[in-house]
């Protein structure tokens, strides 16, 4: 309870612009009125085929409704402040561009390479430095997956440099 | 009589027991890792059930609902660290009394007080929803709105994170579903451009992105974090001291955790805190809470798991989820072309009650896998996560690239793994996306065929009785949480 009460004069310490409360509503509300400007870009269904409302009209109103309560959360948080977070560890961060860097090989490369790298990836990361484990999780443990999805489901994964060979 | 006789066809194919024998096996394992639940095990299995019939694959999903709400416990006494979220109450005092050496005892209060709330939801659903589903009946377009609307509202007080920041997930998880073609005039919203979103973000990648994916951001946060193992010897049956004590509690408490369960959108993580405070609350020995009372456990457990057949009851009569996992359930059913709701009542009775049979056999199933290998489930927890994650990884990755074979489901759902870290990071609760996600069909689709209905008249609404008392209840909803945090406070005072 008192790291609470802690963290939190810690966080009303803190310029408005730097608080969690501030950043996050700032975020929310932009990427929501974004999103409204995009709604004046759908088609209009003209009047005589149009029955309701326009097809823009409810995404607007969510829309609006997701900026009013977040300006509320806001008010209420400028009188109980969030609590402060603790940074995030290296850890993550390794673990988040694994994400990213997942998503451009398997996009350019191969489906199988990408799930096999970032397994031995974030398992290495994590701390696994035994190479029959980093096996496992990145070579062997994929594969199974790979032959039961493909022989219980017929699945076909997309093409890349290993799943070419693999079906070739 | 014939209804109740067809809940008996489960044990009559051995197809079928294969299925509920695995599904409960699957569904502790599940409920017993930490991260893991029934919610996100449900989504996983989900692409699987496609290789079974209807009556099965949902039987399968139910098993593992049934027994993941279960195996949280195990983790919650042993390591004090919930399975389950529905789990975070009992490791109040399970934790507390396995360190007082009464591991095997915590446990065996937990299994049993779960086995009975859970049969006791089943009574209630197999009398409940048909009832529930009569009602229906008189369910027109508007009548449909206002429920979903009341199901939002509800997320206000489901008890993880503030109420607004719930209401504004939940009105992020409807604006997902606004994405791809609209159903009513076929013009593109929100797809850029992106021709795999015109058919819009599909229900497996958000729930993996949500539940798995942010999961394991949460782990990479916490790799350096050691548990206290406790160790188990055996599980005890609770002695006849211990049942004079709790019987009420039990009783009690599968009473609110099936009531919790039956309102949409709650689930068992709200029945059981509420089935602890009240079993503290009615307790002649409320000093003992949080200190290992064997009460406390069998007031969270019989809750929680009472909570599973009363969720059921709204999703199989209305099709409106009752928490996570159902909204998984009412997937996989939609997935495999079974349609929730009075009809299913009146046309599948055979499909309806070998659903509630194989909860009923769940419950049972799981009584006895915990009350004998509970040692070893707790063994599971010993997997290391650099270990674990990786493989979660693999079969998350291809089971949501399986439902549509398509690459881009998988980048959504890393796109919602990372977007839930951050949600579940800054306090908005992950799991009112996931009802928004499911119900924003809905509520659109009635709120535009209403207004059709009613020329463009809004205030036609309020002339309808059933609509009304759900707008009504809906307000109560909201203002429930603005009342109880008034009450906590003037307690505090």
């Amino acid at each position: 309870m008192k790291n609470v009460q802690k963290q939190k004069r810690a966080n009303k310490s803190l310029p408005f612009f730097f608080r969690d409360e501030f950043r996050v509503s700032l975020l929310i509300i932009l990427t929501s009125v974004a999103l409204l400007i995009t709604t004046f870009t759908f088609d209009i269904v003209p009047p005589i085929l149009n029955r309701g409302i326009q097809p823009a009209t409810f995404p607007k109103a969510l829309l609006v409704l997701i900026i009013v309560m977040t300006l509320l959360i806001y008010y209420l948080a400028t009188k109980n402040p969030w609590k402060v977070e603790k940074k995030l560890p290296r850890s993550f961060f390794l673990t988040l561009s694994s994400f990213v860097v997942f998503v451009v090989v398997s996009k350019t490369l191969d489906f199988f390479l990408a799930i096999s790298a970032l397994s031995i990836f974030v398992s290495y990361c994590w701390g696994e430095k035994r190479i029959f484990y980093l096996l496992l999780v990145g070579i062997i443990f994929p594969i199974i997956v790979f032959i039961f999805f493909e022989t219980i489901l017929g699945l076909r994964f997309p093409p890349g440099i290993i799943t070419n060979i693999y079906y070739s | 009589m014939d209804n109740l006789l067809l809940m008996l066809a489960p044990l009559f194919s051995s197809k079928l027991l294969l299925v509920l024998f695995f599904g409960t096996l699957f569904g502790l394992i599940l409920g017993v890792l930490p991260g893991l639940g029934p919610t996100t095990g449900g989504a996983l299995i989900l692409p699987f059930t496609m290789t079974l019939d209807p009556l099965s694959a949902i039987v399968l999903l139910t098993s593992i609902y049934c027994a993941g709400t279960y195996g949280g416990a195990i983790t919650a006494v042993l390591i004090n660290t919930p399975g389950t979220p529905a789990a975070a109450a009992t490791c109040l005092d399970g934790y507390p009394l396995a360190q007082k050496g009464e591991a095997g005892r915590a446990l065996g209060m937990a299994t049993v007080s779960s086995t009975v709330g859970g049969i006791f939801s089943v009574v209630i659903l197999v009398f409940f929803a048909p009832i529930l589903a009569q009602l229906a009946y008189e369910f027109g377009q508007p009548e449909y709105f206002a429920l979903a609307i009341f199901g939002l509202t509800m997320l206000a007080s489901i008890g993880e994170g503030s109420p607004i920041k719930n209401l504004i997930a939940g009105a992020f998880g409807i604006l997902i579903s606004t994405v791809g073609k609209d159903f009513m005039t076929s013009i593109d919203r929100f797809t850029f451009g992106i021709n795999e979103l015109t058919e819009g973000i599909g229900f497996i990648p958000v729930v993996v992105g949500l539940f798995a994916m942010s999961e394991m951001l949460t782990q990479s946060t916490l790799i350096n974090q050691v548990f206290n193992r406790i160790a188990l010897k055996a599980i005890k049956l609770p002695s006849k001291d211990d049942y004079k004590k709790t019987w009420k509690t039990i009783l009690r408490s599968s009473g609110i955790g099936s009531f919790i369960g039956v309102l949409p959108a709650e689930g068992g993580t709200v029945a059981s805190l509420i089935g602890y405070s009240e079993a503290k609350r009615f307790s002649k020995n409320p000093d003992e809470f949080g200190k290992g009372s064997i009460e406390g456990i069998a007031g969270a457990e019989a809750a929680n798991n009472a909570a599973t057949g009363g969720a059921m009851v709204p999703t199989l009569a209305l099709g409106i989820p009752g928490s996570a996992t159902t909204a998984v359930i009412l997937t996989g059913l939609i997935i495999h072309g079974v349609r929730p709701g009075p009809d299913l009542f009146r046309e599948q009775p055979d499909f309806l009650y070998g659903i509630f049979g194989a909860m009923l056999i769940a419950n049972i199933l799981f009584f006895i896998f915990g009350f004998f290998g509970a040692k070893i489930f707790a063994r599971i927890t010993l997997v290391p996560n650099k270990i674990l994650w990786p493989m979660i990884f693999a079969v998350s990755v291809c089971g949501t690239y399986s439902l549509n074979q398509s690459i881009i489901d998988v980048w959504i759902m890393l796109f919602f793994g990372v977007l839930g870290f951050f949600m579940r990071r800054y306090g908005f609760s992950v799991v009112p996306v996931i009802i928004g996600l499911i119900l924003g069909e809905l509520v659109e689709g009635t709120l535009r065929q209403s207004l059709v209905i009613f020329d463009g008249n809004w205030l036609m609404f309020f002339t309808r009785p059933i609509a009304l008392t759900f707008f009504i209840l809906s307000l109560i909803a909201l203002a429930f949480p603005l009342i109880r945090s008034r009450k906590i406070k003037k307690n505090n005072d």
